[in-house]
């Protein structure tokens, strides 16, 4: 049982404040990802947390107890680092079984739990080696396995993937999902790479500038983001933004005008918009379609293609447009296209950014990875 | 710089062109053998006193201030006559006591300040690290009144004690510096990974800093042993006989004796041959830590 509590927590040297006031719930068991740009307070965040920052202002609380003004150790977590931070003078064994030295436990015992835990990710053949002697995954392997050792009660991921290759990367990735099922540990987990976040998380927590944009499951965050960042962030290729206008708009959507000259009503809540207020339309590559009776026209500019799927740039009043198309397509550069989307699929963003709540929920917008499982078990 | 350009060109070269490509590889080569000849010949301008000096020791005065020659027969009398005029024994002790004993306190003294300095920074620590040092470019004779009285004082002079107090203190400076850019080289997260797996500062220090900067603390404190036995300003200020160094026995040749140039010459080779091959059995650490951070 391991919960975790951020209750206001900032963090500030001197005038600059990196962290501004950050609530979260983390509940047992649940795999959290921390995403943002980079400088946006996510591993600073994940610091402090792990006590090797202090906290200026705020409560963290760990299983119910204030932890602020705990060392590192006695929060009861461990820690994977970005460059595995391996002791290069140890052995992998030494290495692993470190932290139980340290407390003092008998050898016997001690080698028991390392080779548990090596057991749980293949070192076994490796413990006599120094980290010199390993690869990159190995060594990572190792990381994971010495905070494995520690039998912590919520294991804490500082971009433990990003010095991988992209292969290892996503088997890697693989393996720590199932890793979280195995030790049915709590997890927090940082990393830039939106994949990243969208393929681990339970629940993501979206940064920028020391303030938490948004927390929501993946689901969620692709099919509801709140405002302009995360809709940009989650999703790859990026969210494409128009500029449009509003012509009306009441309780059952927001008509806009595309440039191009059509309007299209979108189904989001239109009590608050008034006539001709700037409005910013989003819709993902994913969900533009070629359509020649499409609203919206545009030479192709850019073709790439990806075997299964094709990927066209476009260019619509000096801003770049990306379609993800059918890998079939037979354009080519310079072409005039047409194209469309269905509205229930667009998203609009009012001042500051911020999103137009939709009338609909997205069915999977609440989706989580328990729910995949259930999902599968009850399948077979 | 010129030699990348020449080999930048030989490699540009085209096939056809044969003939331009083999002559900067001559040049190449020459310029090689140029670089080579000129080390040699520095390195023997350099060696040529020592050697001068080991020659001397084994001459008889006579020859020893005759007109210089190499062809003479090698005798020990000037070293006879040294070791009986002196214990050098009892120098030779008072050194090796003094500079060791000075390294390692100096080093019990900087590793902790080093590791503060190298991960524990304030807005002052570059000032201070610069200050420590600027202490270094004091002339040492504009300290003597003040340390003579005190050590008057305190009864520390002609003692061991005194002398590797002024040691420790004369070394603490490059020790500490050299020991923070060692420091500094070192991870951070290897010691943060030490915190979370529970380690204390001490343990952290214990464990993981001083096995994996080894060489750097080793290689400093060789080159304080080094700097320590090779003093001389305070040992012949400070010492008179019971603390006297093997610094101040050469010294005691010098002044009464000075036309004496064998026995001054043995009384030197003596005086220079422990640590002469201390250092040369401890080269390849000293190399090796003095560019632990340079050539990673």
């Amino acid at each position: 049982m391991a919960t975790l509590t951020l209750n206001q927590v900032v963090k500030s040297f001197g005038d600059t404040h990196v962290i501004k006031g950050v609530d979260l719930e983390v509940k047992d068991q649940e795999f959290v990802v921390f995403v943002g740009p980079s400088g946006c307070g996510k591993s600073t965040l994940l610091r402090m947390i792990a006590g090797l920052e202090s906290t200026s202002d705020g409560d963290i609380v760990i299983d119910g107890q204030r932890v602020n003004d705990l060392g590192p150790a006695e929060r009861g977590l461990a820690m994977v680092f970005q460059s595995y931070a391996l002791y290069p003078h140890m052995t992998v064994e030494d290495n692993m079984g470190f932290s139980l030295k340290l407390a003092e436990v008998s050898q016997q015992e001690r080698r028991q739990k390392v080779l548990d835990a090596a057991k749980i990710l293949q070192l076994e053949p490796l413990l006599e080696r120094k980290p010199k002697a390993l690869s990159g995954g190995q060594r990572q392997r190792v990381a994971i396995g010495r905070a494995i050792v520690r039998n912590p009660s919520i294991f804490l991921f500082d971009e433990p993937l990003s010095n991988l290759d992209a292969a290892l990367r996503v088997q890697m990735r693989i393996e720590l999902a199932r890793l979280h099922e195995e030790l049915k540990a709590t997890m927090i987990y940082v990393t830039h790479d939106q994949i990243e976040a969208m393929t681990m998380a339970d629940k993501i927590v979206v940064l920028q500038g020391g303030v938490v944009e948004q927390v929501g499951s993946p689901m969620e965050l692709y099919h509801h983001p709140r405002n302009r960042f995360v809709a940009g962030f989650i999703g790859s290729p990026k969210m494409n933004f128009l500029k449009v206008e509003a012509v009306a708009g009441d309780a059952q959507g927001v008509e806009v005008r595309v440039p191009g000259g059509d309007t299209v009503k979108v189904p989001v809540e239109g009590d608050e918009v008034a006539q001709g207020q700037a409005l910013e339309l989003g819709i993902r590559p994913e969900h533009l379609m070629l359509d020649d009776q499409g609203p919206l026209k545009a030479s192709v500019s850019v073709i790439e293609r990806l075997g299964g799927q094709t990927s066209l740039y476009v260019e619509m009043d000096g801003d770049l447009l990306t379609l993800m198309v059918d890998g079939d397509v037979t354009h080519r550069v310079g072409d005039e296209i047409r194209f469309g989307f269905e509205p229930g699929r667009a998203h609009l963003f009012g001042e500051q950014g911020l999103a137009l709540a939709s009338l609909e929920r997205h069915p999977l917008a609440s989706l989580t990875r328990q729910d995949n499982r259930a999902a599968s078990t009850a399948e077979a | 710089m010129t030699t990348t350009t020449t080999t930048g060109d030989s490699v540009k070269a085209p096939v056809a062109d044969a003939g331009r490509g083999a002559s900067a590889l001559r040049a190449q080569r020459r310029r090689k053998f140029g670089i080579t000849l000129l080390g040699w010949g520095v390195a023997l301008i350099i060696f040529f006193p020592i050697f001068w000096m080991i020659v001397t020791g084994f001459k008889t005065e006579a020859e020893a201030i005759a007109d210089p020659s190499l062809i003479f027969t090698p005798t020990l009398e000037s070293y006879v006559e040294v070791q009986e005029r002196a214990d050098y024994l009892k120098f030779a002790w008072n050194s090796v006591v003094v500079s060791f004993g000075s390294t390692l306190l100096a080093l019990l003294i900087a590793v902790p300040s080093a590791y503060a300095m190298a991960f524990l920074p304030t807005k002052r620590t570059k000032g201070t690290l610069l200050w420590m040092l600027s202490t270094k470019m004091l002339p040492s004779v504009g300290v003597l009144v003040p340390i003579y009285l005190l050590f008057r004082d305190f009864g520390l002079l002609d003692t061991r004690i005194g002398l590797t107090i002024v040691y420790t203190l004369m070394n603490l400076p490059i020790v500490v510096w050299m020991l923070y850019t060692f420091f500094k080289d070192l991870p951070r997260e290897i010691l943060e990974a030490g915190r979370m797996d529970g380690a204390s500062t001490f343990q952290e220090v214990w464990y993981l800093l001083l096995p994996l900067t080894l060489p750097g603390i080793a290689s400093t404190g060789l080159l304080s042993v080094i700097l320590s036995w090779n003093e001389a300003f305070w040992s012949l200020n400070l010492t008179t006989s019971q603390a006297a160094p093997l610094t101040a026995y050469i010294a005691s040749f010098s002044s009464p004796e000075g036309l004496f140039w064998a026995k001054l010459s043995a009384a030197s080779t003596m005086a220079i041959a422990p640590i002469l091959i201390f250092g040369w059995l401890t080269q390849k650490q000293m190399v090796r830590g003095l560019t632990f951070g340079a050539v990673k």
